[in-house]
């Protein structure tokens, strides 16, 4: 048998020269990309930035809350406000429950982030498998006429679906900062970021605040699990699409919320325009050639705070 | 059947090459990788496409996509390994490249893209692997106990006062990283050649958590802990075929489980010998024997 002609398929340089309209699209779509990655890269990133370890199990969290929002707002009938409200408080029940049944028994013993990270595997792989075992592997796609409404705007198409995205992704943002700056639980959890015994000897219930941050990351999981799912379809590995959350995170540097949603939006339009103008193909090739040459240089990533592991 | 059992023993056997060899890497660095599963493809596309196209003999194929694998492997090591990444960086770098190796093997032309290779030669046979198998613990027994392994313990125990001590962190993990790339790719080369079809969706990164898994749940640097852990991971699935689905479901919770219960895994960080087995059992027994007098 003989070897193929060309080496690669995959590149073919689309036009640069594509004209103004379908460069302010793509900045939409790239700005609604990364706004639900930013979203995504915050939960992450808040999870670690009191039990600093990775919690790789926020994907399937992601996944879930997909669901959910696709059987209310589909199968139940219910108003798209009902589907996003009950999509943010499944995945925020399911968040705590993962916390004290996964993580809550290591934090007693003082386990190295290692075990933390191992236990957040198997709960990933546990839920994705439970779905595909229960639901099934079938993709579920949100109705067209919801997804595919576009509207003028200065003489470009700008899709209803980018434009609901970005408005949820960067409210969402800015009410948590608003609750971490101002309000006294707040004060707390940015608190424990720092140190978390010392955050405990002052009187704060350590317990009840790691509750609270999962609750919180679980909320921000629901809205980017519905408009993923209006985005990508709803199944069962759709959780993979955080990798991308891990990266921005990793970009922005971990443990830092400004960091994730500055990495979050950076990585979002920057693939966006990456498919756009270069080749789809290269778009996940080119998130981690960034990634890998991004910590070439900084090494805690934009804003990260730690080098050094916490001994 | 005996076929059948055959052929369960060399997934088995072929498995515990790669990763004896990530536990190496990852058991006695202490760096966690996310994207091995990626060595394990690059090992097996190499193999499998110079048997293929080229008629290049077997063992010789094996050893390129070997090479393949390590070659890679300083690529991508030697700029995250140099700028000393903490750990979970290091993780979602490998995470991140494990990705970008199934995407590219999606879409160059030599891999056929997503239809994958089908119809490779099958020469990958159970004595063969069998012995390629004990050849790779008996190299990595070795590895882990010459200079190289007891720098790698100091660097995962404590990687400041090992630097103080003169230890030379970057070529310690590079060299751990390379090793271990190698077994990955050697393995994946023989799962080409055993399973004759191979296609880029069969190295996602489920595969990656399931290697890194049998390592930590093995005991992390312990060679004969990850052995035995394979073997469990790789076989009771296989045998338990009937309730396809819910084995990883159960896969999932199973590790959860042991990480809040027997976090250290099975063996912890001894190994598992004759001569100690023995005496554990004799002292045991003896214990209680006087406990009754």
């Amino acid at each position: 048998m003989n070897p193929p002609a060309t080496f690669f398929s995959g590149f073919e340089l689309k036009s640069l020269l594509g004209g103004e309209p379908l460069f302010i699209q793509t900045l939409i779509t790239g700005l609604s990309i990364g706004g639900i990655y930013a979203l995504m890269a915050v939960g992450y990133s808040l999870v670690f930035s009191i039990l600093n370890f990775s919690n790789f199990a926020y994907g399937s969290i992601i996944m879930l809350g997909a669901y959910i929002a696709y059987f209310s707002f589909v199968k139940l009938g219910m108003p798209m406000g009902v589907a996003l409200v009950l999509s943010i408080l499944g995945s925020a029940a399911l968040c705590l429950l993962n916390e004290r049944l996964a993580y809550s028994p290591l934090r007693k013993r003082k386990a190295s982030a290692l075990y933390f990270m191992i236990s957040a595997m198997g709960t990933s792989i546990f839920l994705e498998n439970l779905v595909y075992a229960t639901i099934g592997a079938r993709f579920y796609a949100f109705p067209q006429e919801f997804t595919g409404t576009n509207f003028e705007f200065m003489g470009t198409s700008i899709g209803m679906l980018d434009l609901f995205a970005i408005i949820f992704a960067f409210v969402a943002i800015y009410g948590l900062h608003y609750f971490l700056q101002n309000s006294r639980t707040g004060i707390a959890i940015r608190a424990a970021s720092y140190d978390i015994q010392v955050c405990e000897l002052n009187g704060v219930n350590n317990t009840r605040l790691i509750g609270l941050v999962f609750v919180l990351a679980g909320g921000l999981a629901g809205i980017s699990g519905m408009f993923l799912g209006m985005r990508y379809m709803v199944y069962p590995t759709m959780g993979w699409i955080t990798s991308k959350a891990y990266i921005a995170a990793v970009i922005g540097g971990l443990g830092s919320l400004p960091g994730a949603v500055v990495g979050g939006v950076i990585l979002g339009v920057l693939e966006t325009f990456v498919s756009a103008y270069v080749s789809s193909v290269v778009r996940d090739v080119f998130s981690f050639s960034l990634l890998v040459v991004l910590l070439m240089f900084m090494p805690t990533g934009l804003f990260g705070k730690y080098l050094e592991e916490k001994v | 059947m005996g076929y059948y059992i055959s052929g369960i023993l060399t997934i088995c056997l072929i498995y515990v090459i790669s990763n004896v060899g990530l536990s190496v890497f990852t058991g006695f660095t202490g760096l966690f990788s996310l994207g091995h599963a990626a060595f394990f493809a690059v090992g097996a596309y190499t193999a499998a496409i110079l048997t293929y196209f080229y008629n290049v003999n077997f063992y010789l194929a094996l050893l390129a996509g070997g090479l393949m694998s390590g070659l890679v492997a300083l690529v991508i090591g030697y700029p995250t390994l140099r700028a000393k990444l903490r750990s979970d960086y290091f993780a979602i770098a490998t995470l991140g490249f494990g990705e970008a190796i199934r995407v590219l093997l999606e879409n160059l032309s030599i891999t056929q893209g997503a239809r994958g290779l089908p119809g490779i030669a099958n020469y990958a046979t159970l004595p063969v692997v069998a012995a390629i198998t004990v050849i790779t613990v008996w190299i990595a027994v070795n590895f882990t106990h010459s200079r190289q392994g007891r720098e790698a313990i100091a660097v995962r125990e404590d990687f400041v006062a090992a630097e103080m001590m003169g230890i030379n962190i970057f070529a310690v993990r590079l060299r751990s990283l390379i090793f271990s790339a190698v077994c990955g790719g050697i393995a994946g080369g023989l799962f080409a050649h055993y399973i004759s079809f191979i296609q880029p969706s069969m190295f996602t990164s489920y595969l990656s958590t399931q290697m890194t898994a049998s390592v930590v749940a093995g005991g992390m640097g312990s060679i004969t802990g990850t052995v035995l852990a394979t073997i469990i991971f790789i076989a009771i699935p296989e045998i338990l075929r009937v309730a396809s689905i819910w084995r990883l479901v159960a896969y999932g919770l199973l590790l959860v489980l042991i990480m809040t219960f027997r976090p250290q895994g099975l063996f912890g960080y001894r190994e598992l010998s004759l001569g100690r087995s023995w005496k554990y059992l004799r002292e045991n027994t003896l214990m209680r024997a006087k406990g009754r007098k």
